[in-house]
């Protein structure tokens, strides 16, 4: 008997959390606001708890009818939630890192204005995010997909009386839209040739086709078009622009949306939709490419960057790329399990950074900073366990995650060694900038006003400075997430990669999609799972390519302590001597510079000529203020009759009882 | 033969009195052509056997009304008309436009209202036959009339009163 | 004989002299008697018609018509009294208040 687990509760339990603090929250004290949102989100986690518990009893994949919702014809979409591996993994992920941040957040945020709106925005975006995760169809995972956007365009612009805020909203916002733009269209190429937009349904019918090769076919432009949703959510190659400015928001936003959750909705869409890019291998190749592309990038970007937040959101769209070239190579899993653990030490960087940056009372150039770490000690501690799972160090967790990704790019048939030696030196870039973080903020003198904390004025991302004088480390009710996330990013990939694989492997592996029905209770049989495939390698080769990364790892970490610990002016020097190419990756490759050329600047000016003065001014206005003025002009002509002069009234009522007259008369003598 | 003569004679004696109407400048001149016109008009009532509408058109019409126009006339002690720049509609549209109008109802009466003739006397209308519809079939015209009168003779005395109910400012040295 | 046609063209000609001096008399009293013109010549066609159709209605619609027409002419000559207190004049191209 299959139990009815109740997931719809998941994502609506943050919804009420959301809904009551957004209408009641300006009356509640702070305290009570905190209650309400962390009481919410523990619950989701406690019920993912509580599913994950319970998930081996279970039959899967498992789904659960809600309402119905769009019956048109043969097209049926309805609220129903689906559980199977991936959707655990994810869910657990966000709910529990979720609420580590809403934990976080609530120190934070404690002295910022409008605090029930920031804790209400924040509950919003977990019911987006987690309908997304738990959708059994593409209508509703796009609502999700969408909503996650809403969320993140109100929680950038938190600050929306600052202008460079509000702007950074409206950029992420505008820019996911064109990513959902090509996903709405891949739903409809899908509807239209599948019938239904049913995870189960569609894959069914996409399963016994074959890999289109030659020719670029239907399964082909689903895969590009659902690639481009993923380009924008995921800040990809060429959508990821608004990410680093999506730093102007709260540092819990940042860590919350911008590293854990939201940008690797991409991954997981992606990921879902695996058996449709299995069988359109020039998309297949595209997320390959461009995944690759965009580490490269974002890598080189990052390792010139002076704001720590920057750093940090070039380093997210760096390893974003990771994924995405593990999901071209067709390693799905492995794609996951590093979004698991990027999830735990990318959040922590941020929180981290977050910490650092109350610290010193606003701050946010590194180069304003520097020897903190006897200061705020707990922050330097979680902060260095996050470094080095971020570089790929073992034991720590990002070494396994990656590690597979470079081993899988390499090996698996759809990959080449190209991605494997793009990603070993992006590896070794990463190692560089994040020890060079590493070593700015925490290591040498201190180089800040040492009256740090009273700055009053509001740093892009930074709290109000409670004007403390000195540096101090932050309140516990941040300081515990740190440490929960610290130990997860040490531990959270001791699960390993095979284990990781086998377990995920009925999502990937699967041979059957039978068709799912309405009722939640399933008979039947189950998916077929066919034995876990072996690696297909030997093991030295394996232990070769580990070795190399690691390498390339401690390589990154050495040249950072060199340049910026034993001879710091060498940075200056070098940036010199690289004149005009330093130049260029400083200012992100002018890419913003080019996308305001290309596309701002002429969709403005149009708008503006064409749209505003031409149809909106000349054509609507003119068309209104005309007949206004029609009507004035007739009236007056009219008005003439009215003279007051009673003889030509006189004249007007003879003329017209002599026309009447004369009509009856002619009437008459027809 | 002796009708259309009469008929004739008064016929014309109307239509000069009306002509004369139009053409005079003093409104003295115009009153008097226009009892003229009533005077005629009670024969030719006379002519068709309404004997009662005759003489009540002599008392009332001529007799009362006029007599009122007259009184108005010296009351307001109106001159000779000046000739004042008036409206052209009145008189590009409205004379062409009457003119029109009645010659073509002529036009059409003559040729269509057939050759049927009255006879001189044709109706007799003595005093008793009109009472007895009047008091009977008529009664609430009749009623109606009366207070139509009496607010008429009310609205008379509160237009024409002199206005020296209304506060004057007082005077003071 | 007088064919019932004749007494109507004359009741025609004198509505007709009614309405042209209304249209071209400027001092308002004789707009005034063209108007009582005009109800004398309806009033003779009303008669005319009485006698042909041999009822005597048309008579006592002549009644009530000499009954309105006094009733009129009362409040009529009352109101340009008032007018001529108020504007000091007879003519009526002079008495345009009621111009926009």
């Amino acid at each position: 008997m299959t139990p009815n687990l109740h997931l719809w509760l998941i994502p609506l339990l943050p919804l009420i959390g959301a809904a009551i603090n957004g209408l009641l929250g300006r009356r509640l004290s702070r305290q009570a606001v905190t209650g309400i949102a962390l009481a919410f989100c523990g619950a989701a986690f406690a019920m993912a708890l509580g599913v994950a518990i319970q998930f081996s009893a279970l039959p899967l994949p498992y789904t659960e009818a809600l309402a119905h919702w769009i019956r048109a014809g043969t097209f049926q979409a309805d609220f129903a939630f689906y559980l199977d591996q991936l959707s655990l993994v994810m869910l657990l992920v966000v709910t529990g890192v979720g609420f580590l941040i809403h934990i976080y957040a609530v120190g934070y945020m404690w002295e910022e204005g409008g605090f029930y709106r920031f804790f209400s925005y924040l509950n919003l975006f977990m019911f987006f995010m987690l309908t997304l995760i738990l959708a059994s169809n593409y209508l509703l995972m796009f609502i999700g997909w969408e909503g996650v956007g809403l969320a993140s365009y109100l929680l950038i612009g938190f600050w929306f009386t600052k202008d460079s805020a509000a702007s950074a909203g409206k950029k992420a916002f505008v820019v996911n839209r064109i990513g959902d733009f090509g996903f709405l269209i891949a739903l409809f190429l899908l509807i239209k040739h599948f019938g239904s937009l049913d995870f189960d349904q569609v894959f069914r019918l996409v399963q016994p086709l074959s890999p289109e090769i030659a020719s670029a076919g239907l399964l082909t432009t689903v895969g590009l078009l659902l690639l481009v949703g993923a380009c924008g959510k995921s800040a990809q190659i060429p959508l990821y622009v608004w990410l680093p400015d999506a730093m102007e928001g709260p540092t819990p936003v940042s860590a919350l949306i911008h590293a854990a959750t939201m940008v690797t909705a991409g991954v997981y869409m992606v990921a879902r939709s695996h058996v449709i890019f299995e069988r359109a291998p020039i998309a297949l190749t595209a997320v390959a490419i461009i995944g690759t592309l965009t580490a490269l990038f974002a890598a080189t970007i990052g390792v010139c960057q002076t704001d720590i937040k920057k750093v940090l959101a070039y380093s997210t769209i760096s390893q974003l790329g990771y994924m995405f070239m593990a999901c071209g190579v067709a390693a799905f899993s492995a794609a996951i399990f590093h979004l698991m653990t990027h999830a735990f030490f990318k959040g922590l960087l941020f929180l981290a950074a977050g910490s650092v940056i109350h610290a010193v009372g606003g701050e946010q150039d590194m180069r304003r900073m520097g020897g903190l770490r006897h200061r705020i000690p707990w922050t330097f501690w979680t902060m260095t366990a996050a470094t080095f799972a971020i570089a790929g160090f073992p034991p720590f967790a990002g070494f396994f995650s990656k590690d597979a990704i470079l081993f899988k790019a390499f090996t698996s048939p759809h990959g080449s060694w190209v991605y494997w030696a793009i990603g070993v030196f992006t590896a070794f870039l990463t190692s560089f900038y994040m020890f060079r973080l590493w070593f700015l903020t925490f290591f040498g003198e201190y180089r800040g006003a040492e009256s740090a904390g009273h700055d009053g004025h509001l740093l892009s991302g930074a709290p109000v400075s409670h004007g403390h004088g000195a540096i101090h480390e932050s309140p516990k009710v941040m300081l515990v997430p740190l440490v929960i996330l610290a130990v997860l990013s040490v531990c959270g990939g001791w699960v390993g990669s095979e284990r990781f694989d086998r377990f995920l492997a009925p999502v990937f592996h699967r041979l059957e999609f039978k068709l799912v029905a309405a009722p939640a209770f399933l008979d039947g049989p189950h998916a077929v799972m066919p034995p876990t495939p072996e690696p297909n390698t030997e093991g030295p080769s394996e232990t070769a390519f580990t070795l190399i990364s690691v390498s390339a790892a401690a390589l990154g970490l050495l040249l950072a302590w060199l340049l910026y610990l034993r001879r710091p002016q060498l940075p200056q020097e070098i940036a010199h001597a690289l004149g005009g190419f330093y130049q260029a990756v400083l200012n992100k490759y002018y890419i913003d510079e080019l996308y305001a050329v290309l596309f701002v600047r002429p969709l403005v000016d149009g708008s503006t000529k064409i749209l505003w003065h031409g149809i909106d001014q000349g054509v609507i206005d003119a068309t209104v203020d005309h007949g206004a003025d029609a009507a004035r002009k007739v009236s007056d002509s009219v008005r003439h009759m009215q003279s007051g002069n009673l003889r030509s009234y006189a004249g007007w009522v003879a003329l017209g009882a002599g026309a009447v007259i004369g009509y009856m008369i002619w009437i008459g003598a027809r | 033969m002796l009708h259309l003569i009469v008929f004739l004679v008064f016929g014309a004696i109307c239509v000069a009195g009306a002509v004369n109407l139009l053409v005079q400048s003093h409104p003295i001149n115009s009153a008097l052509s226009l009892i003229a016109v009533m005077g005629s008009l009670a024969v030719e009532y006379l002519l068709l056997g309404a004997e009662f509408v005759a003489v009540v058109q002599v008392i009332i019409y001529a007799g009362a009304i006029m007599v009122l126009f007259v009184f108005v006339i010296m009351l307001l002690n109106a001159g000779a008309e000046e000739r004042t720049k008036g409206s052209q509609v009145a008189l590009i549209l409205g004379v062409p436009g009457t003119m029109l109008g009645s010659l073509l109802s002529a036009w059409v009466l003559l040729r269509h209202s057939g050759t049927r003739s009255v006879h001189v006397g044709a109706m007799p209308g003595p005093p008793k036959e009109i009472a007895q519809l009047l008091f009977h079939d008529f009664l609430l015209p009749f009623e109606v009339t009366s207070i139509l009168v009496l607010i008429a003779i009310m609205g008379a005395v509160v237009l024409a009163a002199h206005s020296d109910s209304a506060p004057q400012p007082r005077k003071e040295g | 004989m007088v064919p019932l046609s004749y007494y109507l063209v004359l009741s025609g000609i004198l509505f007709t002299c009614g309405v042209t001096g209304f249209l071209i008399k400027r001092n308002i009293i004789t707009i005034f008697m063209s108007i009582e013109l005009m109800l004398n010549g309806v009033n003779l066609s009303f008669v005319a018609f009485a006698a042909q159709w041999h009822t005597l209605s048309g008579q006592v619609f002549v009644f009530f018509v000499m009954v309105v027409a006094a009733a009129e002419a009362a409040v009529g000559l009352a109101i340009i009294i008032a007018v001529y207190r108020t504007c000091d004049t007879l003519n009526v191209d002079q008495i345009n208040l009621l111009k926009l």
